[in-house]
């Protein structure tokens, strides 16, 4: 219920549409100047290529879309009529999670023009677009439920939007941090960096178990904070 | 229907509700009566289920809010000082979603729907987009959507805050066919309205609850056996005067603007028309006869001017 009502919010108001519009078309963009170049390609590295960028597209398109779920119930007041609903806070997470998660896979399904040029112009293995995809959708999991959590725990948009970029760059870049750093922090910046050891796999076709399971505890670790601190913040 | 014993409540070190004991039985319209901070949304939070109490024991119709505050939800109808809407939606999608999330049934919410829509008054506003209505109408929403549930408890934080004199006037008659089907609870800083609307009233300043009582009662308490005369003449004539009168019990006398000010208590059987009479005849002027001021003025005066300038005004007749 919870989530149907956000998805009507988002469907309802121009600017849910604008942002999928402005996202789908600078990564048309990029796309076109820098998978499609002049220099021969292979389609499979066409195709990793345009999963590349749809990481970054996904990860921007998450912090976006999730910042709104609790901080604008918060900053218009209406959060009130959540807290006095008997809806517990696990169902009112996961409502707004499931809303944002929709608006992210619509954008997702959207790009799927771009495979599809290749497909008819190359030879593209559909297991390599299912697996690209697929970690499309895990990656979206996990980057929803950090942007559901700086929602949750901000007082305005802005700053949720802020926090939730923080948390997801952060694990982009820390395969970048692991090379500065010492063990044992190396260790833990290289094992949870989403682009370099976790969705490369995807990019190149492949589906390890190891990075499902990443992907999916991120999105898991997100929504059970943001269930704890709904609670805690509601009840006090 | 409420019990509240003990209620204390802290943000921090700061006491915004201490020690509230008091009770409210079905169908009442009770006025939480107060200064701004005095701890009234405080206490109305509370018993919405949106707030702990730091002390004291919370129960409405059974439930006791710490052991069961989703069941305290469910029976509770709270509209905020600022009525809490989802602008983008229509009135009717609006109220069905409430009525959904605070537990109801698609098919009860349905056959609720229409009699809210009417008791509040929204018959040509329920399509129309929650935006695009006035102030007044979204408080009409924000009423409906405490009710669309039938709880039995329904919680109002000013209501009448922002509204026009006209919209004030209809929100009072809307207030009032509340009590038809729920125990109807409101705050308010404004006096008048608290006595016009309400059946009983809690004066609550800085956390404590400093009188308490029948609208009626309190509103008449300390009138009817007594006048406020304001007269010409010298503090000790005037005085001397009044207790010359077979009519008069005990009298208070200060001066207000040149003119004398007397608080006469009658004597049993005593009336005011002897009274003036008998002034008339020993030379004193009568500028005006008044009712006196009411116990529930007189706390609420004490309360906006503080007791110490209240007692300092008033000066006791020998």
């Amino acid at each position: 219920m919870v989530a149907r009502r956000d998805l009507a919010a988002y469907l309802n108001n121009y600017w849910g549409y604008a942002i999928v519009a402005a996202l789908l078309m600078l990564e048309g963009l990029m796309f076109n100047a820098f998978a499609l170049t002049d220099r021969p390609k292979y389609s499979a590295q066409v195709i990793e290529e345009f999963f590349y960028l749809t990481f970054g597209f996904v990860c921007f398109a998450s912090v976006i879309l999730s910042m709104r779920v609790v901080a604008e119930e918060r900053q218009t007041g209406t959060l009130v009529l959540l807290d006095a609903s008997p809806l517990q806070p696990w169902q009112i997470i996961v409502g707004k999670y499931l809303s944002a998660m929709t608006m992210v896979m619509f954008m997702v399904a959207c790009t799927a023009y771009m495979p599809a040029l290749v497909l008819v112009n190359g030879k593209v293995s559909y297991g390599h677009l299912f697996a690209g995809y697929l970690g499309l959708g895990l990656l979206a999991s996990a980057t929803v439920g950090l942007g559901t959590l700086a929602s949750t725990i901000s007082r305005s948009q802005l700053v949720a939007g802020i926090v939730g970029a923080v948390l997801v760059v952060t694990l982009v870049v820390s395969w970048f941090l692991a090379k500065i750093v010492d063990p044992p922090l190396r260790d833990i910046f290289s094992y949870v960096s989403l682009l370099d050891r976790h969705f490369r796999g995807f990019m190149r076709g492949q589906i390890n178990t190891e990075d499902v399971v990443f992907f999916l505890s991120i999105a898991f670790v997100g929504l059970m904070s943001s269930t704890r601190f709904m609670a805690a913040r509601r009840w006090r | 229907m409420i019990e509240v014993e003990g209620l204390t409540r802290y943000y921090g070190d700061f006491a915004a509700v201490q020690d509230a004991t008091f009770s409210i039985g079905e169908r009442e319209i009770v006025g939480f009566l107060g200064l701004n901070g005095a701890g009234k949304s405080t206490i109305l939070k509370v018993l919405a289920g949106l707030l702990m109490p730091s002390a004291g024991t919370v129960r409405v119709g059974g439930i006791d809010a710490l052991e069961q505050p989703d069941a305290l939800r469910t029976k509770i109808g709270f509209l905020p000082e600022e009525p809490p809407l989802y602008r983008e939606m229509r009135v009717h999608e609006f109220l069905r979603w409430v009525g959904q999330a605070k537990g109801c049934s698609a098919a009860q919410v349905d056959a609720e729907l229409p009699k809210v829509i009417e008791l509040c008054d929204l018959g040509t506003m329920a399509h129309k987009v929650i935006a695009e209505l006035s102030h007044g109408y979204r408080k009409r929403v924000g009423i409906a959507q405490a009710i669309i549930h039938r709880p039995d408890v329904v919680i109002l934080d000013e209501p009448i805050s922002g509204l026009d004199p006209h919209q004030i006037v209809e929100m009072r008659q809307v207030v009032r066919s509340l009590k038809e089907r729920a125990t109807v609870l409101i705050s308010s800083h404004i006096l008048s309205e608290v006595a016009v609307t309400c059946d009983r009233v809690l004066v609550i300043h800085q956390g404590r609850i400093v009188a308490e009582g029948p609208t009626d009662e309190l509103a008449q308490e300390g009138v009817a056996d007594a006048v406020a005369l304001t007269l010409r003449g010298d503090a000790e004539g005037v005085k001397a005067a009044l207790k010359a009168s077979d009519d008069v019990d005990s009298v208070q006398v200060r001066e207000v603007d040149g003119a004398q000010r007397a608080d006469v208590k009658l004597t049993e059987g005593g009336a005011r028309e002897r009274l003036v009479a008998h002034l008339v005849e020993v030379g004193i002027g009568v500028l005006a006869v008044q009712d006196p001021v009411s116990e529930l003025e007189r706390a609420f005066l004490q309360l906006t001017r503080g007791d110490a300038s209240a007692a300092a005004t008033q000066e006791k007749a020998s």
